[in-house]
């Protein structure tokens, strides 16, 4: 499971960009098998969505909703990325933005509006991935149990916040910012901050020393720290993105949602985590595309919508689930391992 | 560490300490004009003349969402207004062996009734035994004991009733009209009362032959996931004419994706009786017109009820000397007509 069944030439430390062939050919070059398989259950599910219901289903709306229902998760699993590919694991993920969105929802945050709302989510989400950096990358301690310990005190927090209440937003600049009326050109705001996050995902992780030094770190530590890389700072930095994706989130749900509560982004690390690794990162670390993950929550928001519109009930939606999971990974593990 | 240290560090830690600063001022939920108070409705009890002190235990879940939170504060409120009861009241928990724990303390404590509303009802039922025979009497709230010697007395709410009721409610409203489409938000599958709630609905519906149910989705009573399905639920149903939705919270959801859809063209009624549902009924100006009860008062019923326990007195207005083994509440419909009355007892 946990061996590159890929040849290495798939990995994205053998792109460091050298003697880079034209923009084009690099792109289809970097295309990998991976991204392809993907791309191929994902239209087989848009042809299963579209032959069910095809009225409801190939429908500009239906569209705007399946995106903007996977841009939350989808932010959240940009930076989880990040973390994996570094070789680390984020389980407090789903706590932070359930954290930031009711910090950022509080009666007191409120009175200060659209901006102190957005401020209050996204430093509360870096706080939270400044501690959770701290402690592993300073503390020694292992991203599991790290995380693990956010997770529990995170929700406590918010808990504690809310006592327990649903805290609605009244703010009307915010909740304007989830109408139609604020489509840009047909494009949901959510849709557009989600791509945009996306965009600078992968210009980071492909583009910069950050990313390559990311992908250093989590393909061997020791030979990252030979060869100069602050392999302690790195990961701070990793966990600091993760919790500003969760923030961002956080705020994006507030958006949707109109409301911060206490049970918000439940179960994001298991989802987020699936989503990266139906797209082909390695859960030990050194491998890893932005593209990948990104499909992985599309083709998840899709089940989800495909089930829902044929009205399927939430036992069969699971138990399909799961086995869609795992069908999407042996596909890809087949087609990669043949060519 | 010593690169930390760097102005650029130092910047950015002065930076982090404001906004940190600034973040602690924003963690307060109190409104400016702070009108804080949900419990409980002011009926005079069996018997309000103070009589023999009584002590009464009070175990319940965590208080992780509106309505948990409300029975706490009906049971405090309740306790509050009688001088001769004390509540010794426990830290909430939703771990199984955890509020077992809490519950021994309180018989060890001799507290002189008990009232439990278990996390788990089946799980509790051992320990809702061991009082009984320790001669602690259990009042044994909503969620119920495996077996009735684990209790005196057993007051809960009705989730087929509320099913019920609410599927009369809506097929009284769509009389008259044929191929009425129905759709149902539900709670959380994973529970049996979500299962009693629509089967409750589904029951009801079949006394209205014109009146069809075309769609059921689960969400799991947060806001967020009932936004997530009833947006889905609007994309699929382009057309229908009344939704049930199992629970207030989730509604909140609900609303806000039937809004951002731009849709008017139903009516909708909620479940639970949340604050802020009363208020939308009030209001009137968008679908959802009525909700179904699922009391939280039963908590301060519940202190009534171990307060004759404890005192030795039946309930006023039956003519028992005791009071009953069982109370299931009605699930009544707030509407428009009645909502004024049940405002103070909206939950947030």
């Amino acid at each position: 499971m946990t061996q590159p069944v890929s040849p290495p030439r798939d990995s994205i430390t053998d792109k460091v960009p050298q003697d880079r062939p034209t923009a084009w050919r690099g792109l289809l070059a970097r295309t990998d098998v991976r991204t392809l398989s993907l791309l191929g259950v994902l239209a087989v599910l848009v042809l299963i969505g579209g032959i069910t219901k095809p009225d409801e289903f190939l429908d500009t709306r239906n569209l705007q909703l399946v995106l903007t229902q996977a841009s939350v998760i989808g932010v959240v699993t940009v930076g989880m990325t990040f973390v994996i590919v570094s070789g680390g694991i984020d389980l407090s993920v789903g706590a932070i933005v359930a954290l930031a969105s009711v910090w950022a929802t509080t009666v007191a945050t409120q009175e200060y509006g659209f901006a102190g709302i957005l401020f209050t989510a996204v430093v509360v989400g870096v706080g939270c991935g400044l501690v959770n950096g701290v402690l592993i990358a300073y503390g020694a301690m292992v991203p599991f149990i790290a995380t693990l310990a956010m997770l529990a005190s995170a929700r406590g927090l918010a808990l504690q916040i809310t006592d327990g209440k649903t805290q609605i937003v009244t703010v009307p600049s915010v909740l304007d910012l989830g109408e139609r009326d604020a489509y840009i050109l047909g494009v949901p705001p959510l849709v557009l901050v989600f791509a945009v996050v996306t965009v600078i995902g992968w210009l980071v992780l492909n583009r910069t020393t950050f990313g390559r030094r990311t992908v250093a770190v989590g393909g061997n530590p020791e030979a990252a720290r030979l060869a100069g890389i602050d392999v302690r700072r790195q990961r701070l930095y990793l966990y600091l993105l993760s919790g500003l994706c969760c923030g961002i989130a956080a705020f994006l749900l507030i958006v949707l949602s109109g409301s911060g509560q206490n049970t918000n982004g439940n179960l994001y690390e298991l989802d987020a985590i699936a989503a990266a690794i139906i797209g082909g990162t390695l859960l030990t670390g050194g491998r890893g595309t932005i593209t990948g993950s990104v499909l992985g929550v599309l083709i998840f928001t899709t089940i989800t919508n495909i089930f829902a519109l044929n009205n399927l009930q939430s036992d069969v939606q699971q138990i399909a689930k799961g086995a869609i999971i795992v069908a999407a990974v042996l596909v890809q593990r087949r087609t990669a391992s043949t060519t | 560490m010593t690169e930390i240290t760097s102005r650029r560090g130092l910047l950015f830690g002065a930076a982090a300490v404001s906004a940190g600063a600034l973040l602690t001022g924003c963690t307060s939920n109190e409104p400016s004009d702070s009108k804080d108070e949900p419990a409980g409705n002011d009926q005079p009890a069996a018997d309000d003349k103070p009589g023999k002190p009584v002590t009464i235990g009070f175990a319940g879940p965590q208080a992780d969402h509106g309505w948990l939170n409300a029975i706490n504060d009906n049971a405090k409120k309740r306790a509050e207004k009688y001088s001769d009861v004390t509540l010794e009241i426990t830290e909430g928990s939703n771990d199984t062996a955890q509020q077992i724990g809490q519950i021994e303390t309180l018989i060890n404590k001799k507290v002189d009734v008990l009232v439990v509303l278990p996390a788990d009802g089946k799980a509790l039922t051992q320990v809702g035994l061991k009082a009984m025979r320790a001669g602690i009497p259990v009042v044994n709230l909503d969620r119920i004991f495996n077996t009735p010697q684990a209790y005196r007395c057993w007051i809960g709410g009705d989730n087929y009733g509320m099913g019920l009721n609410a599927g009369h409610y809506i097929g009284e409203k769509l009389k008259g009209k044929s191929d009425a489409r129905v759709i149902e938000l539900a709670g959380l599958d994973n529970l049996e009362l979500t299962k009693q709630r629509t089967q409750g609905f589904d029951d009801a519906l079949k006394n209205y032959p014109n009146i069809k149910k075309v769609a059921r989705q689960a969400a799991e009573f947060t806001v967020e996931s009932g936004q997530a399905k009833m947006a889905q639920l609007l994309q699929a149903q382009s057309k229908f004419d009344a939704l049930w939705n199992h629970d207030d919270d989730q509604g909140v959801g609900a609303l806000r994706a039937i809004e951002q859809a731009g849709r008017d063209d139903f009516l909708m009624v909620g479940g639970a009786g949340a604050l802020s549902a009363f208020q939308a009924i009030k209001q009137d100006d968008g679908v959802l017109k009525a909700t179904v009860l699922y009391p939280p008062t039963m908590a301060a019923s519940a202190i009534d009820l171990a307060r004759a326990l404890g005192q030795g007195k039946g309930i006023g207005g039956l003519a028992e000397f005791e009071i009953p083994s069982s109370i299931t509440l009605y699930s009544a419909v707030v509407d428009k007509t009645n909502v004024d009355q049940y405002m103070p007892t909206g939950f947030r």
